[in-house]
C-alpha cells in the first residue's frame, strides 16, 4: 500500500529549511502538487531545448546542399532526438504534470491516488530522459554509430514510457475513485475529464510502445536479426512520435480550454455534456495509435474500394478531428452567451487550441492520397502545430492555476503579450513546413534535397518560429520565477471560478481540503456564491 | 478568503487499489497484445520455400532444428487457471475473515507461480537455443521473458498479500481482490501467448 504526505499544513520548503533537506523533500515527496511541478518544470526545460534544436535544424535545411552545420548522420540523430523531445519529453509529461498537480484539487480529494506510483513515474521518466540524452551525446539513437548507445537509447525510451504510464494510472485512478462525495462522473470538471480520457488512452497505447522497445532492445543487443541495425529501428518506433499517437497527448490541452472558457465567460458552460463527449471523441485517436495506422484515403477503384478506403480513413482521422472541433467550438460558445473578461490564460488556451485544430486538420489532409504530401515536411508541420499549440494551452493552464500551485498571480499584460508571440512562433514554425511539404521537401531530412521554390525562406521562417518559441517559453518561465520570488500573494479565488480547487487557500495546503466538500452540481463554487447571477 | 462549502459525511473507500490494478492489467494486456501482434506479423511475413520433395510449402519462421517442449508448455497452460482459482479462494476466505485459509490459498498461489517459472526455465533448457541465433530466437526470448517478468511480479504481489495476511491484516479484502484480478489477467495473457507462440508457433 502507498503512504501519503500529511505535513501538518505549513509550507515545509520555506526559506529557513537547509538546502539539502529541501532537495531531499522534493526528491521523496508524495505531495501531488510537488510531483506535478517537477514534471512541469522539467518539461519546460525540454521545451526550450527542443525549440533551440528546431531552430538549428531549420537553419541547416536552408540550403538544399546543406550548410553542414551538423555533419553526416548527426543530423538524422538530432532530428530523432527533436521528435523524442517534442512528444515524450515535452507534451506528454507537461500535461501529465499539470493533471497530477491539479486533478486531485479539482475532484475534491485530499491526495492523489497511489502517490508513490506517481512519484515513481516522474523519476522513471526523468532518468529515462537522461539516458536518451546521454545516448544521443554518445552517438546513439536511431541511425547512431554506436550500437551500445543505441541500446541505451532504447532503454531510455522504455523508462520514459513506463514513467508516463505510471503517472497516467495514478491520475485515472484519482478521477475514478477519489472524487468528493456527491460528484458523479458527469460533474467532473472538463480538465479532469480530459485528464481521465487522456490517461486511459495513454495506458492503452504506451504499453504497445514498451512491447516494441522490448523486442527492439533484445534483438538489437543480441543479434540484430529481426529488426535490423541501428538505422532500421526508426521504422519500428516511429509511430510513437507521429500522428495519431500525438493526438492522444493533446486531449488534455483541449481540456484546458474547456476549463478556462466558462470561467472567462462567467457563466455555466452551455451544452457541457457535449464538451465532454467531444473530448472523448478526440481521444478515439487511440484506435489508430494502437493499430499503428492512420489509413490513407484513396478514391481510386470501384465503389466498394472507395467505401472500404473511406470508412477507416474517417474512423482514424475524421473522428479525432470531429471531437476536437466539437469540444473547442462548444467551449467557445460560452463566450457568446456570457459576459467574457479575457485574461492571458484564456488567450493562451484559445490560441493554442486553434493551432491544435490546424494540426489535426493538417493531418486529415495529409492522409488523402491525392494530396501527395505523405512523407514530406508537411507531416513535420502537423507535429509542430500540435506540439507548439499544446504548449500554448499548457502555458495557459499554468497561468490559470499558478495561484493554487505557487500561490502567485502572473502579470496578466505581460503574459498576454507572450500569448501573441507564442501564436506567431507556432505559425512560423509550422505553416512554412506545410508549404514546403506541398513543394516536395522530404520529412526529417536535413540536407540532400531540392525543389522549385524559396527553399531557404521556408526553412528560415520555420527556424525563426522555433527560436521565437524558445524565447516565449524562456520569458514565461522568467515571469513565473519573478512572481514566485516577489511572493505576490494570490487571493483564493482570483478568477471568480466555478470548481472545487478555488475553495481552498492559495497556494493549496498539503492536504488540500480541511473537510471534504459535499458536491451537488458540476459548478459547486457557483452554487456557493449567492450574489453571482447564474443563468438557469 | 475561501468559500465554505458544505462538509460531506465520512467518505467511503472507493476501491483505489482494485481500480488501479484493473488499469495496470489493461495496460499490461495491451503490452502483451502488441507483442503478440508483432509476433504474428513476423510469422506471416516470414519467407516461404518448397520442401526438397516439392510437395510442401515451408515457412522459414521456426527453424527446423528447434523443438518446442510442448508438454511443459501445456502444463503451464493448464496450471495457470489453478493459480487464479487459489487467488479467488483467498478472496472467498478473506470475505469470511478466515485468516488460515486465506494464507494457505496465497501460499499455494505462490507455489504455483514458482512451478510456472520452473516450467518456463525447463522449456528454455530443453530448447537449448542461443539468443543471438536468429530472429525467431530473439523474439521468442523477448515475449516469453516479458511474460515471466509479469508472473514474477504476480508472485511478488502474492508475497506481499501473504505477509500482510499472516501479519493479521483482516481488513485487506481489497488487496486480496486486486491480487486475484491480477492472476486472472495473467491467466488470460498466458492463454493467448500459449496459443500463438506454443500451439501455432
Amino acid at each position: 500500500m502507498t503512504t501519503i504526505d500529511t505535513h501538518g499544513g505549513a509550507p515545509s520548503d520555506g526559506p529557513s529549511m537547509p538546502f539539502a533537506a529541501a532537495v531531499g523533500q522534493w526528491v521523496t515527496s508524495s505531495d501531488h502538487k510537488k510531483i506535478g511541478r517537477l514534471f512541469i518544470g522539467w518539461s519546460l526545460v525540454h521545451a526550450i531545448e527542443v525549440a533551440v534544436l528546431g531552430a538549428i535544424l531549420g537553419f541547416e535545411r536552408m540550403s538544399p546542399a546543406g550548410l553542414e552545420v551538423i555533419a553526416g548522420d548527426a543530423a538524422l540523430q538530432l532530428s530523432w532526438y527533436s521528435r523524442h523531445l517534442l512528444i515524450l519529453g515535452l507534451i506528454a509529461p507537461l500535461f501529465l504534470g499539470l493533471a497530477i498537480a491539479v486533478v486531485p484539487l479539482q475532484v475534491g480529494s485530499r491526495a492523489i491516488a497511489l502517490p508513490r506510483l506517481a512519484q515513481f513515474g516522474f523519476w522513471s521518466w526523468l532518468f529515462g530522459s537522461g539516458l536518451v540524452f546521454v545516448s544521443i551525446l554518445g552517438n546513439g539513437g536511431p541511425g547512431g554509430g554506436s550500437s551500445d548507445m543505441v541500446d541505451l537509447f532504447l532503454l531510455g525510451v522504455g523508462l520514459v514510457t513506463a514513467g508516463l504510464v505510471a503517472g497516467s494510472v495514478s491520475v485515472a485512478t484519482t478521477v475514478m475513485t477519489s472524487r468528493a462525495p456527491g460528484m458523479t462522473m458527469d460533474m467532473v470538471p472538463p480538465f479532469s475529464w480530459s485528464a481521465l480520457v487522456g490517461s486511459i488512452t495513454s495506458i492503452l497505447s504506451l504499453p504497445v510502445a514498451i512491447g516494441t522497445v522490448i523486442y527492439l532492445y533484445v534483438d538489437h543487443t543480441a543479434a540484430q536479426a529481426a529488426f535490423g541495425s541501428n538505422k532500421d529501428i526508426e521504422k519500428w518506433i516511429g509511430w510513437v512520435y507521429s500522428e495519431p499517437q500525438t493526438f492522444v497527448f493533446i486531449v488534455m490541452a483541449l481540456g484546458v480550454l474547456a476549463e478556462i472558457a466558462p470561467v472567462t465567460a462567467r457563466i455555466r458552460q452551455p451544452l457541457r455534456p457535449v464538451v465532454l463527449v467531444g473530448l472523448g471523441l478526440a481521444s478515439s485517436a487511440v484506435l489508430g495509435a494502437v493499430t499503428q495506422s492512420s489509413h490513407v484515403l484513396s478514391l481510386d477503384g470501384s465503389a466498394s474500394d472507395k467505401i472500404s478506403s473511406t470508412l477507416p480513413f474517417l474512423l482514424f482521422n475524421g473522428l479525432p478531428l470531429l471531437g476536437a472541433l466539437v469540444s473547442v467550438a462548444v467551449a467557445l460558445l460560452a463566450l457568446k452567451e456570457g459576459r467574457p473578461s479575457v485574461k492571458a490564460s484564456f488567450a493562451f488556451a484559445s490560441l493554442g487550441s486553434l493551432m491544435i485544430l490546424a494540426g489535426i486538420a493538417g493531418s486529415f489532409v495529409q492522409h488523402i492520397e491525392s494530396a501527395d504530401i505523405i512523407g514530406t515536411s508537411f507531416g513535420e508541420g502537423v507535429t509542430a502545430y500540435l506540439v507548439y499549440g499544446a504548449v500554448l494551452c499548457a502555458l495557459g493552464g499554468i497561468t490559470h492555476w499558478a495561484p493554487k500551485l505557487w500561490g502567485v498571480m502572473l502579470d496578466d499584460k505581460k503574459v498576454l503579450g507572450l500569448a501573441g508571440l507564442g501564436l506567431l512562433a507556432t505559425v512560423l514554425a509550422s505553416l512554412p513546413l506545410y508549404i514546403a511539404g506541398f513543394a516536395g521537401q522530404p520529412a526529417h531530412a536535413a540536407f540532400g534535397f531540392d525543389y522549385d521554390g524559396p527553399v531557404a525562406l521556408w526553412n528560415l521562417l520555420a527556424a525563426a518560429g522555433a527560436a521565437l518559441m524558445a524565447l516565449v517559453v524562456l520569458a514565461f518561465v522568467g515571469l513565473l520565477f519573478a512572481a514566485v520570488r516577489a511572493g505576490a500573494g494570490a487571493s483564493d479565488d482570483p478568477w471568480d471560478a466555478q470548481t472545487l480547487e478555488w475553495s481552498v487557500p492559495s497556494p493549496a495546503p498539503a492536504d488540500n481540503f480541511a473537510e471534504l466538500p459535499q458536491v451537488n452540481s458540476s459548478e459547486p463554487l457557483l452554487d456557493a456564491k449567492p450574489s453571482q447571477e447564474v443563468p438557469a | 478568503m475561501s468559500l465554505a462549502l458544505p462538509a460531506a459525511p465520512q467518505q467511503q473507500s472507493r476501491r483505489q487499489l482494485l481500480v488501479s490494478t484493473a488499469l495496470v492489467a489493461a495496460g499490461l494486456g495491451m503490452l502483451m497484445a502488441g507483442m503478440l501482434a508483432m509476433w504474428m506479423r513476423f510469422r506471416a511475413g516470414a519467407p516461404t520455400r518448397e520442401s526438397s520433395d516439392g510437395l510442401y510449402i515451408i515457412k522459414d519462421w521456426l527453424p527446423e532444428s528447434i523443438k518446442i517442449p510442448e508438454v511443459a508448455a501445456n502444463t503451464m497452460f493448464s496450471t495457470f487457471p489453478f493459480a487464479a482459482l487459489m487467488a479467488q479462494w483467498a478472496v472467498y476466505a478473506s470475505k469470511r475473515r478466515d485468516a488460515g485459509h486465506r494464507s494457505l490459498a496465497l501460499v499455494i498461489t505462490f507455489v504455483i507461480g514458482l512451478a510456472i517459472v520452473n516450467a518456463q526455465l525447463a522449456i528454455y533448457m530443453k530448447m537449448d537455443m542461443g539468443l543471438a541465433e536468429g530472429a525467431y530466437q530473439t523474439m521468442f526470448y523477448a515475449i516469453t521473458g516479458t511474460m515471466m517478468f509479469l508472473v514474477i511480479s504476480g508472485m511478488a504481489f502474492t508475497a506481499v498479500a501473504f505477509f500482510r495476511s499472516v501479519g493479521g491484516r483482516d481488513d485487506d479484502q481489497q488487496l486480496i481482490s486486486a491480487h486475484a484480478l491480477y492472476w486472472y489477467f495473467l491467466t488470460a495473457a498466458f492463454t493467448a501467448m500459449w496459443f500463438f507462440v506454443y500451439v501455432q508457433k
